[in-house]
């Protein structure tokens, strides 16, 4: 057959990337857009309603769980006039099946009073590189979190990332009122005799609250970066990615996924339709720890758990 | 100096009142707010601070909080 069948209704093309998904009425399928970290600019959303009123059969659409937004009821015949009006390269569509999917990510430091670095930002340029890589496999998630309030759940991703800054004290600059004792929800800051705080970095979880709050500035960001767990996923066996990472900087975030993809293509070669986490357990976290310590050595953390088999109390599973 | 009771207030509604509260005073007034303990005394301080404002102390009084501040520049 040719490559090039003029008799095709729809541009394959199109196609390639994923997020076409079938519905379960005849002909209808949902068109995923491409919304990395779940923001738009309104004029989008309006080209968006008037493309959705359109060809959306029912006049709905479906905000979907990892922010996209979702034409639902579209004809398969209408595909090509959908993309074409949503506008190339303006308005794209998103993917599914075996690839990297479009980050999630949480409003971040530009307006959230507890971000501590750009969420948005890193989504963006990771969804720019590394958007739709097959990973031939399985699907490949990646979410970024503020802070460790980490309303993404970014440890429940292939790869999650998660704001973090390391504090450290200025003694000379503090006035020792104790506002960071009273902030920090860790009990990891106390008060020491001579009015001088303490941490206990132990305890510390790296939110930046004693940060934020000091009067003087006393407090401040040793590091900063992001907190980097692997290997989770939800459905119906649950993993919670472990710690590979921590104050990793935010332009290093690409190089990392892609050596964490490169790492999975190859050990996961030959074992089917299987995640990240699964190959993680099947071959221990100290494989992927060193593929990773090479490049971040500064980053990678000396030794980790493997992600961590939620019990759904359904479904046991055989072995 | 000014003393603004906040205890049994909740959280956003202490910290639009103890920004109501500031509007009515100059920059380099000195206020007290009265803060329950818990999300209250966590939060409104970081969030006054800001706004601009000068955190100057927190004290603990019978079971709730005392915060000193002084009214930053517009």
């Amino acid at each position: 057959m040719s490559e090039d069948n003029k008799s095709t209704a729809v541009d394959l093309k199109n196609l390639k990337a994923g997020g076409f998904i079938k519905e379960r009425k005849k002909d209808l399928f949902t068109i995923r857009l491409r919304v990395p970290g779940g923001r738009l600019p309104v004029s989008r959303l309006k080209r968006i309603a008037e493309v959705a009123e359109k060809y959306c059969s029912e006049g709905m659409v479906h905000l979907s769980v990892r922010q996209s937004v979702e034409l639902i009821n579209v004809n398969f015949k209408d595909f090509d006039a959908v993309v074409a009006e949503l506008g190339e390269g303006d308005q794209r569509v998103a993917s599914c099946g075996a690839r990297v999917r479009v980050p999630t990510a949480c409003g971040g430091c530009e307006y959230n009073p507890n971000g501590l670095v750009d969420t948005q930002k890193t989504a963006l340029e990771v969804d720019r590189q590394l958007f739709g890589t097959s990973t031939g496999h399985h699907k490949f998630k990646v979410g970024f979190a503020g802070c460790p309030f980490d309303c993404p759940k970014s440890a429940t991703n292939d790869v999650g990332f998660q704001g973090a800054i390391l504090p450290e004290l200025a003694n000379d600059a503090c006035i020792g009122c104790g506002l960071c004792v009273k902030s920090c929800s860790d009990g990891a800051i106390t008060m020491g005799d001579v009015k001088l705080p303490r941490l206990d970095a132990c305890l510390c979880t790296w939110c930046g609250d004693c940060v934020k709050v000091c009067p003087t500035e006393a407090w401040r960001a040793a590091k900063r970066g992001y907190t980097v767990r692997i290997g989770g996923k939800w459905g119906r066996h649950p993993l919670v990615g472990t710690l590979f990472a921590s104050f990793l900087p935010e332009e290093q975030v690409v190089d990392f996924i892609a050596t964490v993809l490169d790492w999975y293509k190859e050990k996961a070669e030959g074992k089917g339709r299987t995640r990240l986490g699964e190959i993680i357990i099947q071959e221990g976290p100290n494989s992927l720890l060193s593929a990773l310590r090479s490049k971040f050595p500064q980053y990678v953390v000396d030794a980790t758990i493997p992600p961590q088999r939620i019990e759904t109390q359904v479904g046991k599973r055989p072995g | 100096m000014k003393n603004i009771d906040l205890r049994g207030v909740s959280c956003p509604t202490n910290f639009v009142k103890a920004k109501l509260a500031l509007e009515l005073l100059d920059a380099g007034d000195k206020v007290e707010f009265l803060l329950d303990d818990g999300e209250s005394v966590k939060n409104v301080p970081r969030s006054l601070k800001g706004e601009g404002h000068k955190l100057l102390a927190l004290t603990e009084v019978d079971g709730y909080y005392v915060l000193s501040l002084e009214k930053g520049e517009e």
